[in-house]
């Protein structure tokens, strides 16, 4: 039925300004505010979230720019400059014009490296974490909605997986296959999406007996629909809450690999790597420690910071301590 | 209860079981060359395929299988490969070390993690508050590693320096030796482990007490006159609870892992170094062996925690 | 003409407890035990009793939303006992549900267009704007704005989500809406334009309602007949004035009683029946006639022979051993069986001081 329809409301409005209902095109000049939307909004005025999101944002502009660090101060990241770079001993010389933040025990560039370093880690933390959220949160709605033997199998693989303790096997898995880029983003998915697929299971189980879902089944869906369109929206608030707090895990699995020589392998810089290095070194060298550590910790900090503002954007309670606490959004009065 | 026991018991057996699988179609599947590393350089093809016949890896990978299995049940975990002594000794000496490390730190961070969280959440956004959150979010987000790196920097080598010779560099003394010795061996590794953990715990008690302090029945408690103190501790720290212990059973499987990182660090011979050694050399029934080792103690610490749960949350033992 | 909808002999139970290793079965609760009904195109059929009866139940397996455990149900024609969710699909253009819940039956999470534009989009039906254009049709139908197609039903009141039900349920034009408790949820004010909304569409669109509540005042107002049920069975079927003048079932003659009236000279006038006991679990029910442990009319017969529901008088049929006379006074009546459990006796006196 084409034509216009005068709805009730537009008769009896003296604004003619609103539309006949066949004008809206694509979405109704009425959008509804969204519980993301509202999340986001809670969010951007969350103090701490915003500035640690910010300085998530320069540890990534340092991570693709790093080639660029790398050729204002004209060093490489894997350049060992043995007769400038070292003491006479041949020991790490400290930080100095030539060498911003000293160098390591061959004579390498700290600081280029601790720049290079932070394109391994953020990638692997990034790429290991989406891996296995997607991974997860299928498995978990699956086998959460379809109940009976699928979800008795999955749930006995997950508590399987979730009882191996990460770190023993995972260099055990390490050692077996050799070390590279691949296989450390591989094993930390693998030991990541079995908690996530507890949690969303959990809240599949939950949201299964919820009158909507049967609403759904009464008009003729079919499983995978209801899965997809009418459960994943609902259990996709805790998932991106958990990502954001996989996201520094995921860092610190990577250095901790890289630490026992065991994740990216040398010559490539990771922050792991140089204070695995810095074990021997650090009663003489304390830049050596010191620089790689403050990036690991000021990284995985941010994004612990940030994580809980998108919780707490998500679930917003009384007790929020470093937000500005605003109960309306008629302006702030303060 | 007795059934939901026996339930979580035979689950418990059927996800161990599954792991020893895991673990034997990981390792077998890898080519070893153990054989070769032994035999030496020179080893002729004949002297390996002895050393191969000694160890039994020749067998077909069922049979090693089984044999393993039937062993295990016996508590015969086999011989290491290069020196032929037990595993059952290898772990057994490492044990204590690692014990040592883990018990200790759980029961500082626990300490520490719930105190802390009550702290927090009786007087939220108070100066106590902001500052253990902030301290809390601080040590949450240290790698265990860098934590041990820096103890080691600070504690022990500007200490040192500075003549003050408490803490050592490492190693361990056994407690029956000198318990004062043990004590300073074990302080800085104890740190090292408790410090992240007690940073999660205080997060995550704060957060649950704060949840349980809002309910009615706190209110009502209250409103009867019954003091403050006996309201948080025995009203709601045993709701608030329960979300911490379910996490202290998960991170049984992560203390394994930070005990690893804190025995290389310090140089202890504990379970995770001598895992590392043998993942180095290849030497599997001593990795299989500890991880399964590890494996069963996730499996046992979760099933204390569904029974803790059990005393803690009267509703649940009635399913 | 044949009925729109026939059910026969459908029972329902779900097994509690876990299943024994040996032997006997397990006990279940007996939900739906035998219940025979037919609905007639156009009419609306009201369906009474109290929480805890079976109702909703019923209403499941009705609409096939519950695999039936026995017994017939007929659509149109077809025999839908035992199609699968597959064979289902097409039917289910035909025959729709509408929710009680005004705040659990939508997805928080989805906006109020696509849950309404659902079913243009499972059943292919149609697509892009032109399914933009049926939800705004829709909405309007029901009596909502449909500028706000876009909104979340967190934006919307109870009565307005109800709407959105009630739009979801008619998008495909069914024959046949199956009203779970819709208006129960809902202020007294609101439920009002509900019903006459209902009522309205259903003059429309030629609809034939069955309508579930425990309201009985609600269902005398939109029912031309009314089945009254008690614990799993159907106990009296009649049409809605008839069932008021002639009540013949023990059962309904409680129920009808306990309807407030504001007229206080009228509420005096009438006999009030207190019913003794609570409604018994529907694991165990009681042998012979359900209902006799609360009966005031109670007989040896009843205790072992369970009534099968008859035909009374042309289109009033009733399931009792010694149905009510025109005029009778219940509360006259005492219970005549031997060996009694003493809490059955009867208390004349509890019409007026009430049970404990």
């Amino acid at each position: 039925m084409s034509g216009n329809i005068k709805t009730e409301l537009s008769k009896r409005d003296p604004d003619p300004a609103v539309p006949e209902a066949t004008e809206l095109e694509g979405e109704s000049r009425i959008q509804g505010r969204s519980p993301a939307r509202l999340a986001w909004e809670r969010l951007r005025r969350d103090r701490a979230a915003m500035v640690s999101f910010v300085v998530i944002v320069l540890i990534a502009l340092v991570a693709i720019g790093a080639p660029l660090v790398a050729t204002l101060v004209g060093h490489g990241p894997n350049d060992q400059y043995r007769d400038i770079g070292l003491t006479p001993q041949g020991l790490p010389k400290p930080p100095s014009r030539t060498f911003l933040l000293g160098t390591d025990d061959l004579g390498r560039d700290l600081l280029v490296r601790i720049a290079y370093g932070s394109r391994i880690s953020l990638l692997v933390g990034v790429v290991s974490t989406l891996i296995s959220v997607v991974f997860g949160v299928v498995v978990g709605v699956v086998a959460g909605y379809l109940g009976g033997r699928v979800d008795t199998v999955i749930a006995l693989v997950i508590d399987v997986v979730l009882s191996i303790p990460f770190l023993l096997a995972g260099i055990a898995i390490v050692s077996i296959v050799g070390p590279s880029l691949t296989v450390t983003i591989i094993v930390i998915a693998f030991f990541s999406w079995s908690s996530i697929a507890r949690i969303v299971r959990g809240q599949v189980l939950s949201i299964r007996e919820r009158e909507y879902v049967e609403a759904a089944r009464s008009l003729g869906a079919s499983d995978w629909r209801i899965m997809f369109v009418d459960v994943l929206p609902n259990v996709l608030a805790p998932v991106i809450v958990y990502t954001t707090l996989l996201i520094p895990l995921a860092i610190v699995s990577e250095a901790t690999l890289s630490f026992l020589g065991l994740g990216v392998p040398a010559p490539t810089a990771t922050w792991g790597g140089m204070l695995d290095g810095s074990l021997q070194y650090y009663r003489v060298a304390w830049w050596y420690l010191l620089f790689p550590g403050l990036a690991l910790l000021i990284t995985t900090l941010a994004f612990n910071i940030f994580g809980d503002g998108v919780r707490d954007a998500f679930d917003p309670r009384t007790d929020r301590l470093f937000a500005a606490e605003t109960t309306t959004d008629a302006g702030d009065g303060k | 209860m007795i059934r939901f026991l026996v339930r979580r018991a035979l689950r418990a057996l059927l996800v161990i079981w599954l792991i020893t699988l895991v673990l034997f179609g990981m390792f077998f599947v890898a080519p070893s060359n153990v054989a070769q590393t032994l035999g030496g350089r020179q080893a002729t093809p004949e002297t390996i395929a002895l050393i191969n016949q000694r160890l039994g890896l020749d067998r077909p990978l069922w049979q090693q299988y089984l044999s393993f299995v039937g062993g295990a049940l016996r508590g015969d975990l086999g011989y290491d490969y290069y020196k032929q002594i037990p595993v059952t000794s290898i772990i057994a000496d490492a044990l204590p070390k690692t014990a040592s490390i883990a018990f200790g730190a759980a029961v500082i961070w626990m300490l520490l993690g719930v105190t802390n969280g009550v702290l927090s959440a009786v007087r939220p956004r108070t100066f106590v508050d902001r500052g253990l959150t902030a301290l809390s979010l601080f040590f949450y987000s240290m790698p265990t590693f860098l934590l041990g790196l820096l103890l080691l920097y600070y504690l022990y080598f500007q200490l040192t320096l500075a003549g003050i010779r408490i803490f050592p560099a490492g190693g361990y003394v056994d407690l029956t030796t000198s318990p004062l010795g043990w004590l300073q061996h074990m302080i800085l590794p104890w740190i090292t482990v408790a410090l992240v953990s007690a940073a999660a715990y205080t997060r995550l008690t704060r957060t649950s007490m704060l949840e349980v302090l809002g309910e009615d029945y706190i209110r009502t408690a209250r409103s009867k006159g019954i003091s403050e103190r006996r309201v948080v501790v025995r009203h709601g720290l045993r709701s608030a609870l329960s979300p911490v212990v379910t996490q202290f059973g998960i991170d049984v499987a992560t203390l394994l892992g930070g005990v690893i990182i804190t025995e290389t660090v310090f140089s202890i011979d504990g379970i995770g170094r001598t895992a590392i050694v043998a993942i180095d050399q290849q030497d599997q029934p001593v990795i299989i062996g500890i991880v399964l080792l590890g494996t069963v103690a996730v499996v046992v610490a979760n099933i204390l925690v569904d029974i803790g749960y059990a005393v803690l949350d009267p509703r649940v033992r009635l399913t | 003409m044949t009925a729109l909808l026939e059910v026969a002999d459908v029972c329902k139970y779900f097994p509690i407890g876990r299943r024994r290793l040996f032997g006997a079965a397990p006990p279940s609760v007996r939900a739906v035990d035998g219940v025979s009904l037919s609905v007639e195109r156009g009419e609306t059929l009201g369906l009474v009793g109290e929480t805890g009866c079976g109702k909703s139940t019923l209403a499941r397996c009705m609409t096939r939303l519950y695999d039936l455990t026995a017994g017939r149900v007929t659509f149109d024609g077809t025999d839908i006992s035992a199609l699968s969710r597959a064979e289902l699909r097409p039917l289910r253009r035909e025959m729709q549900v509408m929710f009680q819940d005004p705040y659990g039956s939508l997805n928080p999470r989805r906006r109020v267009g696509s849950i309404i534009g659902d079913p243009f989009a499972i059943h292919d039906v149609a697509d892009g704007e032109e399914r933009k254009h049926r939800v705004q049709e829709l909405m309007e139908l029901v009596g909502l704005n449909p500028e706000h197609y876009n909104r979340f039903p967190a934006e919307f009141s109870g009565g307005q989500r109800q709407r959105i039900g009630i739009a979801r349920a008619l998008a495909l034009k069914p024959k046949l809406v199956v009203c779970d408790e819709p208006v129960s949820a809902l202020d007294v004010s609101i439920q009002a334009q509900i019903i006459n909304l209902l009522a309205e569409l259903q003059e429309q669109l030629q609809l034939t309602y069955v309508f579930i509540t425990h309201d009985l005042s609600v269902v005398r107002h939109v029912s031309d007949r009314i089945a009254v049920m008690y614990l799993g069975k159907i106990v009296e079927v009649a049409d809605t004035e008839d069932l008021h003048e002639h009540t013949r079932h023990p059962y309904t003659r409680a129920l009808l009683s306990a309807v407030p009236v504001a007229d206080p000279d009228a509420l005096a006038g009438r006999e009030r029946v207190v019913l003794r006991g609570d409604l018994p679990s529907p694991a165990a029910p009681p042998s012979g006639c359900r209902f006799h442990p609360r009966c005031p009319k109670a007989r040896e017969l009843c205790l072992t022979d369970d009534p099968e529901l008859a035909e009374h008088a042309p289109g009033h049929q009733v399931a009792c051993h010694f149905p009510l006379a025109d005029g009778e006074l219940l509360t006259l009546s005492k219970p005549m069986i031997d060996d009694l459990a003493p809490d059955l006796t009867f208390d004349p006196t509890a019409a007026e001081e009430g049970t404990s």
